[in-house]
């Protein structure tokens, strides 16, 4: 396995999320396209870019951020800053495709759709993932993935790195504490 | 956001006072309260955020707004809340307050709201029991939520606190609520000017950073905002306070003083208010008054001060 994707790679994986998204929703119709905090809405960004660029004219943008929808408040230690959800978009009766960077427990979708559900309720919900790791401890599958790592040790951790926040485009897989 | 919060970390268990706190500690809050902000204007105003947790309302003295924000606060989190008050209950067959806390605690408590008499009550609690203490008012000490509330509301009128020109205005020497200004204003970097008679204002307060003035009409076109604070009758010893029409006369927000103040001055009142004494009613209820924004404010920054300290509590155990 190998153990890092680089630029190349990562437009690749993207370009194949939307591929996959353009297949089945229409370019004329509502999409709403909702990023989790903090990368997730980075690759929805992304996303929404490109589909703008292959003709998408009504995209709704929004972000999530789960941490007051964790499960896990006693796990996550002091303080990462809560922010802001924004999602001013026509929610109800329209597709929306959650976007996230990594699936690996499943425990963030969890919460993103439980969010989701206290604003509205979407036509259909998908979820575009631009890395689909093993480890899911709930019964969550990602629609749309860029890339698929199946055998991903426990104690290490897929890493995905964009430009706008890290500098660099690239997918690392690297031991916990790195 | 501001960029120095970024990289802070709240760890802090229980909120007792703003003297404790950092300027960067303050500003985490402010800027954790500005996300609650957003979660009451949403349809479905509750996030699950502290679901299964419980916080009780201590409250040893009156209170309207304190104690229903809280209530609310909590609701809105998601946790359950019990409400506990002296009257009615073992506080008067004689129980000290730490057994009382300790039993209230020992059913399984996660957050102690207290709001008490005695200076150094939440101090007290926080030493002797293992939940998270959140101090709702000590005596004349502090009333930090009051005091994250004020700066909040402020920073969201003018963008930023930095460089402001505060007057509060009134019984100082008696107020809680003006020492966590006077904290969290100078922490923040605002200019905070002290007003009142020498009797309710003394010089010592210079000590704290503050400005400290005698006379209302010396300061009243300089400043960007005044909080009047409310005449605290069951506090002042009578030898402290002339007369009613005497204090208004010379420190009371009147329609006339208020025509000398800079136009776009910002006016802040903790409630409950004495009108007509303090404040004039026009004033209080007019375009340039806070007084109700503060009120919807507290309801966000109390949810993210027990958000925040629950989150560092759980991180403890």
């Amino acid at each position: 396995m190998r153990n890092l994707y680089d630029k190349a790679d990562v437009g690749r994986f993207l370009r194949h999320l939307v591929d996959g998204i353009a297949a089945e929703f229409p370019a004329d119709q509502p999409l709403n396209i909702v990023g989790i905090r903090t990368r997730g809405e980075l690759v929805a960004a992304r996303l929404a870019g490109e589909l703008s660029n292959r003709g998408f004219s009504h995209l709704g943008r929004g972000v999530l951020d789960i941490t007051l929808y964790r499960d896990d408040l006693s796990e996550i230690g002091p303080g990462p800053m809560v922010r802001p959800t924004r999602l001013d978009i026509p929610l109800d009766a329209n597709p929306c495709i959650l976007v996230d960077d990594v699936l690996f427990t499943g425990r963030s979708v969890r919460a993103a759709l439980n969010l989701l559900n206290d604003f509205g309720r979407p036509k259909v919900i998908r979820l575009a993932v631009l890395v689909d790791r093993n480890g899911r401890e709930l019964p969550i599958q990602p629609d749309y993935v860029g890339l698929t790592l199946k055998d991903v040790q426990r104690d290490c951790r897929v890493n995905v790195h964009l430009v706008e926040k890290d500098g660099v485009d690239e997918v690392v897989v690297e031991p916990k504490g790195c | 956001m501001t960029a120095e919060s970024a990289d802070v970390r709240w760890t802090r268990k229980h909120l007792l006072s703003l003297e404790e706190l950092s300027a960067d500690e303050i500003r985490f809050v402010l800027d954790t309260a500005d996300t609650f902000k957003e979660v009451s204007k949403r349809s479905i105003k509750k996030v699950p955020a502290l679901r299964g947790r419980v916080m009780v309302n201590a409250f040893f003295e009156d209170s309207t707004r304190t104690r229903t924000s809280f209530s609310l606060a909590a609701s809105r989190l998601s946790a359950d809340v019990l409400d506990f008050s002296e009257k009615g209950s073992s506080v008067s067959k004689g129980e000290t307050l730490i057994d009382t806390a300790r039993n209230i605690e020992a059913m399984g408590v996660d957050i102690i709201v207290i709001r008490h008499p005695a200076p150094g009550a939440a101090v007290l609690l926080a030493r002797h029991t293992q939940c998270s203490i959140v101090n709702a008012g000590d005596g004349a000490h502090e009333h930090p939520t009051q005091g994250l509330l004020d700066l909040y509301t402020i920073r969201e009128k003018f963008g930023r606190i930095e460089g402001l020109k505060v007057a509060i205005v009134g019984d100082i020497v008696n107020s809680r609520v003006a020492r966590s200004n006077l904290w969290g204003l100078t922490k923040l970097g605002a200019e905070v000017i002290l007003v009142g008679p020498p009797t309710l204002v003394p010089k010592a307060f210079e000590k704290l950073g503050a400005k400290v003035v005698h006379d209302f009409d010396q300061i009243i076109g300089s400043v960007d905002v005044v909080n009047m604070l409310r005449v605290q009758f069951e506090r002042i010893k009578s030898s402290q306070f002339p007369s009613v029409r005497e204090f208004t006369r010379f420190f009371g927000l009147t329609q006339e003083r208020f025509t000398r103040c800079k136009p776009g001055v910002f006016v802040m009142h903790p409630g409950p208010m004495n009108r007509g004494i303090e404040i004039s009613s026009g004033i209080a209820d007019g375009p340039q008054s806070g007084i109700l924004q503060q009120v919807t404010n507290g309801l966000a920054v109390r949810m993210a001060v027990l958000y925040l300290v629950t989150q560092a509590g759980s991180a403890t155990k």
